[in-house]
């Protein structure tokens, strides 16, 4: 049952209209109107988004709130209109986008108190919000796309924010260019669902219409279009082989990371995926592409952020890993899991980034955690908000993310991919080792922080620490809804999401005793072992590292793939760019082509200007003869 | 006595000749501006000459017409001459070439 529900376009327009004021009013009107506008119209949008949601709730299930805005795309026969539609999948992600959004935005009002661009940055976070909650309420595929390209250009402006340091630009560059790779894929994915489908005579991308008419599709044509789609996702999702610019993403600013590279932005390939689930549930092959490439990212990202040093790139490559775990999920066709997955990430993963920024705001900008420690005493409210989202992504009861994360390795067992439910229980294990490895290094021990700095270590302001601690009760409580079949009131989100996403329909019935044993197992284990190596032998870990030097290096180096990408994609292109095209296309031709256009009208003009001799009797003696010419011509014509 | 036509189209095409050869070997634009008006008058005798042979007042009233431009260029141009001599003191055409490349 779908209803009109106009109020939808309002949970778009707040964040526009922010956008705007703060792009155009922000510097005029100072920083208090700014701190006012900019979360409070995300705070606005939130606002409406629970409305809505609530008057979801009150329909029957399966029912989906619309509105048309306006007419957008009619061509020919193809139509895409300018539409919104809220069903359960859309109604928890607006929840979440903008629930999380307007949290980081409270939080960046403290953290950008010292920053004289606070408008600026509030206009683009404003902007990314528009952009993201176009994404998750778009109706078509082509508006989805929109926001999608949106998001991506408020990732690129936020990353580079601090843009006069040349690495942030690069970096900025690095993710809108790795992000187009995978932005192509997803448009070659459209337009082949539209020429499929336009076969048939079915000539739009709304998401109802494409939901019913699928099964038009060869499996051949679906199957190829999930993989275009998903590399589409790859791109945006920070997967193999793309995911190369998250941990460079995180050069901008802590609170960015939080909203766009942990929270929202990089589960919109989740979602999409989820989204589309009629298509993929098509084709096994991109299904199991799906869920491989998702378990691979998953141990291999968690394996790099064992031993990374910087506080930030250790939590950029658990982004990557556990975006990973995602598409495990709805790789093996639990989509509710995944998605549960996505919301109980955004809380714990914001976070900790959240907690991250107040550290480093705290250190005055040190990310080293070689150069933290003990920093418990100091930062008492940051210390008890990381160690409860620590708990929640190193995945113990009943913290939110032993729910999501166990659904997701029980639906990879029974559903048959016990190799992926292996590679994901192994990731369970690194992950509680190095998000341990992590609270250890920046909060116990000794400290060795900079003398220097030492002195100032602050705890963060209130509009810091109220936002840390509203997000640690909802890491802790946030997956009580999502409880295993038969405790309690039982898998409410499952059931909830089932009319958008459809159910889960396991082939082996692994116990559940058994799985969830396991995977507990392993992640307390991560943790002793974290808890051995940093606490009790200090010195354990420079012994291994120097034991197995080349393993320890490779890692460090994030097996080398920033170095692989660059000898044999971007060296060839800059020399194909500078020797053949810009030393020979660029100066030979094309340059010969502008510079002899214009070398050919200075020559005429150097040959005809010597007619202009400024004396006045040649002109008419010219002039003279032009009449005798006419009236010679004219005499000619009358005797002949 | 009648004077033909043929005689009075021929002394307005010599004295038309003589302008166009005063404006075009003399330097003096004082006498080139002199020539132009001979040529206007030649035209005007050619245009009353015509008209009388057509039976027509229209040349007549060209006539007039030109008489009238012919004034009102020549208040211009004398203006314009004293103006260069002032400024130039010459008036010779081939020492102003201001205009040239």
């Amino acid at each position: 049952m779908a209803a009109q529900f106009p109020a939808l376009g309002l949970i778009i327009l707040f964040p526009a209209l922010g956008f705007l004021f703060n792009l155009f009013y922000g510097a005029r009107w100072g920083r208090r109107a700014v701190n006012i506008v900019g979360p409070g119209v995300i705070f606005a949008a939130f606002a409406i988004a629970l409305l809505a949601f609530v008057k979801l709730c009150t329909m029957p299930s399966g029912s989906i709130l619309t509105v048309t805005l306006w007419p957008w795309i009619h061509a020919g026969r193809f139509h895409a209109d300018f539409a919104l539609q809220m069903d359960a999948l859309s109604a928890l992600m607006t929840l979440i986008v903008s629930g999380v959004g307007a949290l980081i935005h409270l939080y960046s009002v403290g953290y950008m108190a010292h920053d004289d661009d606070f408008a600026r940055y509030f206009a683009y976070l404003n902007l990314f919000e528009l952009s993201m909650l176009i994404l998750v309420l778009a109706n078509n595929l082509v508006l989805m796309f929109m926001g999608w390209e949106g998001v991506g250009l408020c990732s690129y402006l936020l990353i580079a924010f601090w843009y006069t340091t040349p690495s942030n630009a690069y970096a900025g560059r690095k993710a809108f260019v790795l992000n187009r790779i995978g932005d192509a894929g997803f448009l070659l994915g459209m337009f082949t669902i539209v020429a499929a489908l336009g076969a048939h005579g079915v000539w739009t991308l709304d998401f109802a219409a494409l939901r019913d008419n699928a099964g038009l599709l060869a499996p051949a044509t679906a199957t190829i279009a999930a993989v275009l789609l998903f590399i589409g996702a790859t791109g945006k999702s920070a997967q193999i082989p793309l995911y190369v610019w998250l941990p460079d993403a995180m050069a901008g600013p802590t609170p960015v990371s939080a909203l766009i590279h942990a929270a929202t932005m990089v589960t919109a390939g989740v979602y999409m995926v989820a989204r589309m689930h009629f298509l993929y549930i098509l084709t096994p092959t991109a299904m199991d592409l799906v869920a491989t490439i998702g378990a691979l990212t998953a141990i291999y990202a968690a394996s790099i952020a064992l031993v990374q040093p910087d506080i930030k790139k250790v939590l950029a490559y658990s982004t990557i890993s556990q975006l990973g775990y995602m598409f495990l999920g709805v790789g093996v066709g639990a989509f509710s899991a995944g998605i549960f997955h996505v919301m109980t990430h955004a809380f714990f993963k914001a976070l900790l980034f959240l907690c991250a920024g107040s550290v480093i705001h705290a250190l005055g900008g040190e990310q080293d955690m070689n150069k933290m420690g003990g920093l418990r005493k100091h930062l008492p409210i940051t210390y008890a908000t990381m160690l409860i989202a620590t708990l929640a992504i190193a995945a113990l009861p009943p913290f939110a993310g032993f729910f999501s994360k166990d659904q997701i390795l029980e639906a990879a067992y029974n559903s048959g991919h016990k190799g992926l439910w292996y590679l994901g229980i192994i990731t369970a294990a690194m992950t509680s080792f190095y998000m341990f490895r992590l609270i250890f290094l920046t909060f116990h021990g000794e400290s060795r922080v900079d003398p220097a700095k030492a002195h100032h270590i602050h705890e963060s302001p209130r509009a810091m620490t109220v936002p840390l601690m509203v997000l640690a009760v909802l890491s802790i409580i946030g997956g009580w809804i999502g409880l295993p079949e038969g405790v309690m009131w039982g898998n409410k989100i499952s059931a909830f999401l089932a009319p958008s996403v459809g159910e889960f329909t396991p082939i082996l019935h692994g116990s559940f005793a058994m799985l969830t044993g396991v995977s507990l197992g392993l992640a307390i284990f991560g943790i002793v072992l974290a808890w051995y190596f940093y606490l009790v032998a200090p010195g354990m870990p420079q012994l291994i590292a120097y034991q197995l030097q080349s393993a320890y290096s490779v890692l460090l180096n994030k097996y080398y793939v920033d170095e692989l990408y660059n000898t044999i994609v971007t060296r060839p292109l800059f020399w194909i760019s500078t020797f053949v095209l810009g030393r020979v296309v660029d100066t030979f031709i094309i340059d010969g082509i502008v510079d002899g256009a214009g070398l050919t009208v200075e020559t005429g003009g150097q040959l005809s200007r010597r007619m202009e001799t400024g004396n006045v009797q040649q002109y008419a003696f010219v002039y003279v003869l032009g009449v005798l010419a006419i009236v010679a011509y004219y005499l000619y014509l009358v005797t002949h | 006595m009648i004077v033909s036509y043929s005689w009075l189209m021929a002394l307005s095409a010599a004295i038309f000749a003589i302008g166009v050869a005063g404006v075009l070997l003399r330097r003096n634009i004082l006498v080139m501006f002199m020539s132009i008006e001979l040529m206007l008058n030649a035209v005007n005798l050619a245009f009353v000459t015509l008209a009388r042979r057509m039976g027509s007042m229209d040349g007549q009233v060209i006539v007039f017409f030109v008489m009238t431009v012919a004034a009102a260029e020549a208040a211009v141009g004398l203006a314009i001459i004293i103006s260069i001599f002032r400024n130039r003191e010459t008036v010779n055409a081939d020492e102003l070439n201001l205009m040239k490349w």
